[in-house]
């Protein structure tokens, strides 16, 4: 291969961002201020605990609840695909900010009713409904990726397994299951980096994540830096689940390698 | 005086926010269209950039990457929305002249057509890598310029494997656009959520949103489906 020279293009729009990181070193430079450092530092530190617990929580309920939507997807009965079909093309097609309102402002309006089974604690907390509303969402899209995984096991391997008498479930679990996860994998850890970008979103119905904070700070300031900062710790988060996937990638498929 | 019915309030009538609600959905189509020719066009560029001997181009472009692709949607809106004004009265103050406000609209667009880019410049990649050195080559064989050769032979086949993966970005550009709703554009979402607080309906009306929202990510299908047949035209023979 020949060597790889920059050439003027590349040397230019380097070069412009190597001049927007200076300026945004000298700006953070220049608005340096310790007193708001103090002051919205463990506010920020509790966003980012909120923002974490937020996703964990909803990718692994997400988890429970695709399990039976992909089943159903694929399953003989007419009812159940239908079902799971419209599950998941109402919580893929629509914006979660609209799920949000849906359910945080729209279960409101059925206050009694949610009374009377006991459920009213659990709509009225704003955590609850973003939650929820951020579980049953990540659920269609996982629901998606295990149904694409799971189908993209050959056929063959089914046969072959049942050819040597092994019952459904056993296929299931210890010859489809662990092809299939192979495949999702790298879905996977997308829906939690996705996960981690969507639950931002929480901010608006005042949920004080990460971005919620931000806000509530920059309210109070006035001061841009606030959402430099929000940035700086998103991006951080974000760099820092790709790099693992990467690694763990590597070392589930290392029997791929030739 | 009666409660007005649902009827009149979805209608378009005294009580009917059914007129602020089309305005929304028009807003809403409007920003989407706006932003995706740019998006569009700087996904490609940064393709480009991302497969060129260039150390310097691919460095350049994989942060840009980077950093639309890793920060939430609504952020990279915020820091647009309340970081370009600044940066432009700096800009504007040093030239000699007033102050100006960026709208919402133009903040969602920038905002909206950099995540756009971010992305579709990572499906564009992956397709050019599916098409095979050949192409080039007999281009090359048939004295083609190499920007002829993009245009009449390679960019015909681009559009053809990239078109699932953008139209999975139109799909995202389209509800992303919800979003922008919170720093003031009137959309769908925005004007529902306004009959939803003065009608006291949120339910109805969050659940319009909603069924509009799928009802133009249904209408997309469709317009999808019809430029897949499109561009697989000259395949049907073979």
């Amino acid at each position: 291969m020949a060597p790889r020279r920059a050439g003027i293009a590349g040397i230019l729009v380097l070069g412009l961002w190597a001049l927007a990181a200076l300026g945004l070193v000298i700006y953070l430079v220049n608005v340096w201020n310790p007193a708001l450092f103090a002051k919205y530092g463990p506010a920020y530190l509790d966003g980012l605990v909120v923002t974490v617990s937020l996703v964990i929580t909803s990718i692994v309920s997400g988890a429970l609840v695709s399990v039976p939507v992909a089943f159903g997807r694929m399953a003989r009965n007419r009812l159940a695909r239908g079902l799971s079909f419209a599950f998941v093309y109402f919580f893929r097609g629509t914006p979660l900010l609209a799920q949000i309102f849906l359910f945080y402002y729209g279960f409101g309006e059925f206050r009694g009713f949610f009374e009377t089974i006991g459920l009213w604690w659990f709509f009225r907390e704003a955590w609850y409904c973003a939650l929820f509303s951020l579980s049953l969402n990540t659920a269609a899209y996982q629901a998606e990726i295990l149904r694409g995984a799971i189908e993209s096991v050959p056929r063959g391997q089914w046969e072959g397994a049942r050819a040597l008498g092994l019952p459904r479930l056993v296929i299931f679990w210890k010859v489809i299951l662990p092809q299939a996860l192979m495949v999702a994998l790298r879905p996977y850890t997308n829906e939690i980096i996705l996960m981690v970008k969507a639950s931002a979103i929480v901010a608006i119905i005042t949920v004080y994540d990460l971005l919620g904070e931000t806000r509530r700070a920059y309210g109070r300031t006035f001061d841009f830096q606030t959402y430099i900062w929000a940035a700086v710790l998103y991006l951080s988060i974000v760099e820092v689940l790709r790099n693992i996937t990467n690694v763990v990638e590597k070392r589930l498929t290392r029997h791929q390698k030739r | 005086m009666n409660a007005p019915s649902t009827w009149d309030l979805l209608g378009f009538g005294e009580f009917g926010w059914g007129d602020d609600i089309a305005l929304g959905v028009l807003v809403t189509i409007s920003l989407a269209l706006a932003t995706l020719p740019i998006g569009l066009v700087m996904g490609f560029l940064l393709a480009l950039a991302k497969r060129s001997e260039d150390w310097a181009l691919n460095l350049a472009a994989n942060i840009y990457t980077t950093i639309f692709r890793g920060l939430p949607e609504l952020l990279t809106l915020f820091l647009v929305y309340f970081g370009a004004p600044h940066l432009l009265n700096g800009v504007l103050a040093a030239l000699g002249t007033g102050p100006v406000e960026v709208s919402g609209f133009v903040s969602g667009m920038i905002a909206l057509g950099l995540v756009f880019s971010a992305f579709a410049s990572e499906v564009f990649l992956s397709a050019f890598r599916a098409i095979p050195r050949g192409q080039w080559e007999g281009g090359m064989a048939l004295g083609l310029r190499n920007s002829r050769i993009m245009i009449l032979i390679i960019l015909p086949q681009l559009i053809r494997i990239a078109l699932p993966g953008l139209a999975n970005l139109w799909m995202n550009l389209l509800k992303d656009t919800a979003l922008v709703s919170v720093v003031g554009l009137t959309d769908i979402l925005r004007q529902t959520q306004t009959a939803a607080r003065v009608a006291r309906e949120p339910f109805l009306f969050f659940g319009l949103a909603c069924v509009l929202y799928l009802i133009l990510t249904m209408l997309s299908s469709a317009g999808i489906a019809g430029i897949d047949r499109w561009t697989k035209r000259g395949g049907t023979a073979r």
